[in-house]
């Protein structure tokens, strides 16, 4: 018997129409746990350097997590998992909500795609009964509205539904995958999905999933629920930290209103200028007003303590489920204040099926390109099929018509569905200058600051899914003032890693005009900041394998799931024994062939870099230092390659084989000293 | 005729409270699985969240009494301008839907407000609700002796009798008496 994993995928090949559900081998869960860990393993083994996004061996894998189906709080994370056509790299999003348990339920671990389907199809997954259908008279109809047309079709009110909008459809590299309550939506994952014609999935299960020891399963739940519970009741004090990051779950951006912290910190526009006094009482009170008006009921995703996403009935707008930051990016972009328009310019991108982090930029870089004369005024014209853009001073009204070209495919709108650098690049201009705020290829997070922070410089230059929130979280964003409020702070910091933790936290200062040896940029050190940021990236890669809310774990201070008890729900559910550092071993091994897969694709040293805008104030001999201690502390060469000695512990003797025919990693003499060298080190910093 | 105390246990639901976690239906399962928690199963489970989200629909309702045949004629309810669904707050195991059956063998599931042994302080859902959308209550009331219902083995020849004749079950009693 399997436990917490079904132990069975389905195999579609989309060009023959052939249908296997293939047991996989036990011990990938015991190597690999699941979700993005087994993703990986299947990527590394079907891909080669040269494989393109849109081949047909690109496989398109939709996975659950491995504790997706189990009680486990939050546990509910579908990823998509496939080449990035954006990036060229591993694209891997997630979304929440309740496809992946009902997968795990239909009696699969994950549905992989290869090859390309000649007419566009659905999926129809339920239990042992799976066809591929026609979906031809699904084209054109949104990603949401589409779940529902399913869901009719079938008469099986109850089917999970994960779907693509006409931006999906047209290839769009911001497409999104919608999925009722959650959405899959970086690195153009989305477009695969188009381009192997697939409209949609949907899945319905009534099967078992079994827990290898349910009472002790139960009890390490119940510790968390009482967590929980009283975080609910006694958040943390917001005096040093913003009220969104007090609770757990994901950023509370739908119950509290209270924006100061974002609209003054955050970039404008296409991410170039800040207003710093935006917020004022006024605002606020108008805000809360439009915030609570369009907000109908506060909802979950599966199995999950919280509430973090609404159902929203604003206005006209058809309804739609909203969560966290969505709220504000294309406020931002459009560069107006007034909430409403929040609330239905996410009704129109959820359905076309656009990703509510890239589009604000897309869309305010294409407002800038047209106020340049880059973009001419032709390009905003009347055609046969549109109407005219309306003038640029109707910010809202111009963001929408753009959206239109975008979800529709027309007009400019056909380029700008590459997002910022490939339409930029596309367009004829410098990308560097238009598409400003990337980082391999990615938008991110539209934040402009003075001061390099060493911490961040890591985070944004060597995250693998080049999206910030996914990386940062367990560290709080800045140091605090009162040298108290550190101790306050650090006497129930359970989640931390070791004790060392604590010394930096109390060590650390706030930026101030006197300076010092204990603030940015210069602290926390590179040894230190390589410490603190590969524990959190640590958080982020359970979470991934777990197929559990980073509002839970990775992107949250004090969360619910910790290194101290990530492996008490996976001893408990999977039967797999072990503890901390068993489960950090097998973390480190998926970090590992994430980072080497990553390297057999063509990335480099160079790629790791944050948007060059990012600070104003950069130091580029520290920066260069920074990454060297960091790639030194995981086991990685000075390239950024992990090392012979390191993969062959984790037991991925093979991927150093191939590293090493391709050139990638250096082939080095590596002695027994270097072995035990590296042995102890590992020992020190992570206990294993 | 006698007075005597019963106990009358309840579950009350707060519908617009639901936020459709459905960590209830996923705890009902766990409760009712053997071995106790060692298997997952919404479609099992006794209460189950009839929704329809985009609609503003989170509805608990717990599965009730099997019952053979359907009911003649339907109820469409419209409250706060939502519209709910034919069957939406029917609580009847019954053949003209597939919910509150066991997903393998077709039985009907009925919610038993978790009386297992050892005995569970409140239901599981309830237990597990974090929203307080279920709340459990025991009160103790007076009922005349008559009032009560037939008890478990009574119930259970009803269901027989029903299904083969009063004399069927008879000439089986007798069979089975000859034996012992």
């Amino acid at each position: 018997m399997r436990y917490a994993e079904t132990g069975y995928n389905l195999e579609v090949d989309l060009a023959t129409g052939n249908i296997e559900r293939v047991q996989t081998d036990p011990k990938l869960a015991e190597t690999l746990l699941g979700g993005l860990g087994t993703c990986l393993k299947i990527m590394w083994d079907r891909t080669t350097p040269d494989t393109h996004a849109f081949d047909p061996e690109n496989p398109l894998i939709i996975s659950s997590g491995l504790m997706a189906g189990t009680p486990a709080f939050s546990s509910n994370r579908t990823l998509i998992c496939t080449l990035s056509p954006k990036t060229n790299l591993l694209a891997y999003p997630m979304g929440g909500g309740f496809f992946a348990p009902e997968l795990k339920y239909a009696g699969y671990d994950k549905i992989i795609f290869t090859n390309k389907s000649p007419k566009w199809v659905y999926l129809w997954v339920h239990n042992d009964k799976v066809e591929i259908r026609d979906a031809e008279h699904l084209l054109g109809t949104g990603a949401i509205e589409v779940q529902d047309l399913i869901r009719e079709e079938l008469n099986e009110p109850n089917a999970q539904v994960a779907a693509i909008g006409t931006a999906g459809e047209l290839k769009s590299y911001i497409a999104t995958v919608e999925m009722g309550r959650g959405s899959a939506s970086r690195m153009g994952a989305a477009s695969v999905w188009g381009d192997k014609k697939i409209k949609a999935v949907a899945v319905r299960g009534t099967k078992d999933v079994n827990l290898a020891d349910g009472p002790a399963f139960l009890e390490a739940l119940k510790d968390m629920r009482a967590f929980v519970d009283e975080r609910n009741h006694n958040r943390l004090s917001s005096k040093n930290i913003m009220d969104i990051h007090t609770g757990v779950g994901s950023p509370q951006a739908m119950e509290i209103v209270d924006e100061s912290w974002h609209t003054g910190g955050f970039s404008w526009g296409n991410a170039r200028y800040r207003k710093k006094d935006f917020w004022n009482d006024e605002l606020e009170e108008a805000w809360t007003k439009i915030q609570y008006g369009a907000i109908q009921r506060f909802i979950s995703c599966y199995a999950c303590p919280q509430q973090c996403g609404a159902l929203i009935w604003h206005e006209e707008d058809p309804p739609y489920m909203a969560k966290c930051y969505s709220k504000l990016s294309y406020l931002f972009g459009s560069e107006t204040e007034d909430q409403n328009f929040s609330w239905k310019i996410l009704s129109k991108s959820f359905r076309y099926g656009v990703d509510s982090f890239s589009t604000p930029q897309v869309l305010a870089m294409a407002v800038e390109m047209r106020r340049d004369g880059v973009l001419k005024e032709e390009d905003f014209a009347a055609t046969d099929e549109y109407p005219a853009c309306p003038p640029p001073e109707e910010k809202q009204e111009v963001f929408l018509w753009i959206l239109d070209r975008i979800g529709k495919g027309q007009g400019i709108g056909k380029i700008l569905a590459l997002g910022t650098k490939a339409a930029a690049e596309k367009i004829g201009v410098n990308p560097e200058h238009y598409a400003h705020n990337i980082t391999k290829g990615e938008e991110q997070m539209n934040v402009k600051l003075g001061m390099l922070d060493p911490m961040y410089f890591l985070m944004f230059a060597t995250n693998e899914k080049q999206s910030v929130p996914q990386i940062e979280g367990n560290w709080t964003q800045d140091a605090f003032r009162d040298p108290k409020d550190r101790e306050e702070f650090v006497k129930d910091w359970i989640h931390l890693p070791h004790e060392r933790f604590i010394k930096y936290f109390l060590d650390w200062e706030p930026k101030s005009r006197e300076g010092g040896p204990f603030m940015n940029p210069e602290y926390p050190t590179p040894e230190i900041a390589s410490d603190i940021v590969d524990w959190m990236e640590e958080i982020h890669n359970y979470d991934d394998s777990l197929g559990i809310c980073c509002g839970m774990g990775g992107f949250c201070l004090k969360p619910a799931y910790h290194v101290h008890n990530y492996y008490k729900f996976v001893s408990t559910a999977a039967g797999i024994d072990v503890d901390q550092y068993g489960l950090r071993k097998i973390i480190h091994r998926s970090r590992n062939l994430h980072r080497a897969f990553q390297m057999r694709r063509g990335m480099t040293r160079a790629d790791d870099a944050p948007p060059a805008d990012h600070w104003r104030h950069r130091f580029p001999e520290l920066e260069e230092k920074l990454l060297t201690t960091y790639y030194n502390f995981k086991g990685w060469n000075d390239d950024g390659v992990p090392t012979r000695i390191r993969l062959e512990e984790l037991d991925l003797g093979y991927v150093a084989d191939e590293l090493e025919d391709l050139g990638i990693l250096k082939k080095v003499e590596t002695t027994d000293e270097d072995k035990e060298t590296w042995e102890s080190r590992r020992k020190e910093q992570w206990g294993y | 005729m006698a007075k005597i105390k019963k106990t009358i246990r309840r579950i009350n639901i707060k519908a617009d409270l639901c936020n459709g976690c459905r960590l209830c239906e996923i705890m009902c399962s766990a409760a009712h699985s053997t071995p106790k928690y060692g298997t997952i199963n919404p479609a099992r489970a006794r209460i189950q969240i009839i929704r329809d989200p985009l609609k503003d629909i989170w509805l608990p309702v717990f599965a009730g009494e099997y019952t053979p045949a359907e009911c003649s004629g339907r109820l469409n309810y419209e409250i706060d301008n939502k519209s709910y669904g034919e069957c939406a707050f029917c609580r009847a195991v019954c053949p003209s839907r597939g919910r509150f059956v066991e997903p393998d063998s077709g039985l009907p599931l009925g919610c038993d407000m978790c009386q297992s042994d050892p005995e569970l302080e409140t239901p599981a859902c309830v237990e597990w609700c974090m929203r307080d959308v279920l709340t459990y209550e025991e009160r103790e009331v007076e009922v005349e002796e008559e009032d009560l219902k037939l008890d478990e083995m009574k119930i259970g020849l009803e269901a027989l009798a029903n299904r083969y004749g009063m004399d069927e079950i008879k000439d089986a009693v007798a069979r089975m008496s000859q034996k012992a």
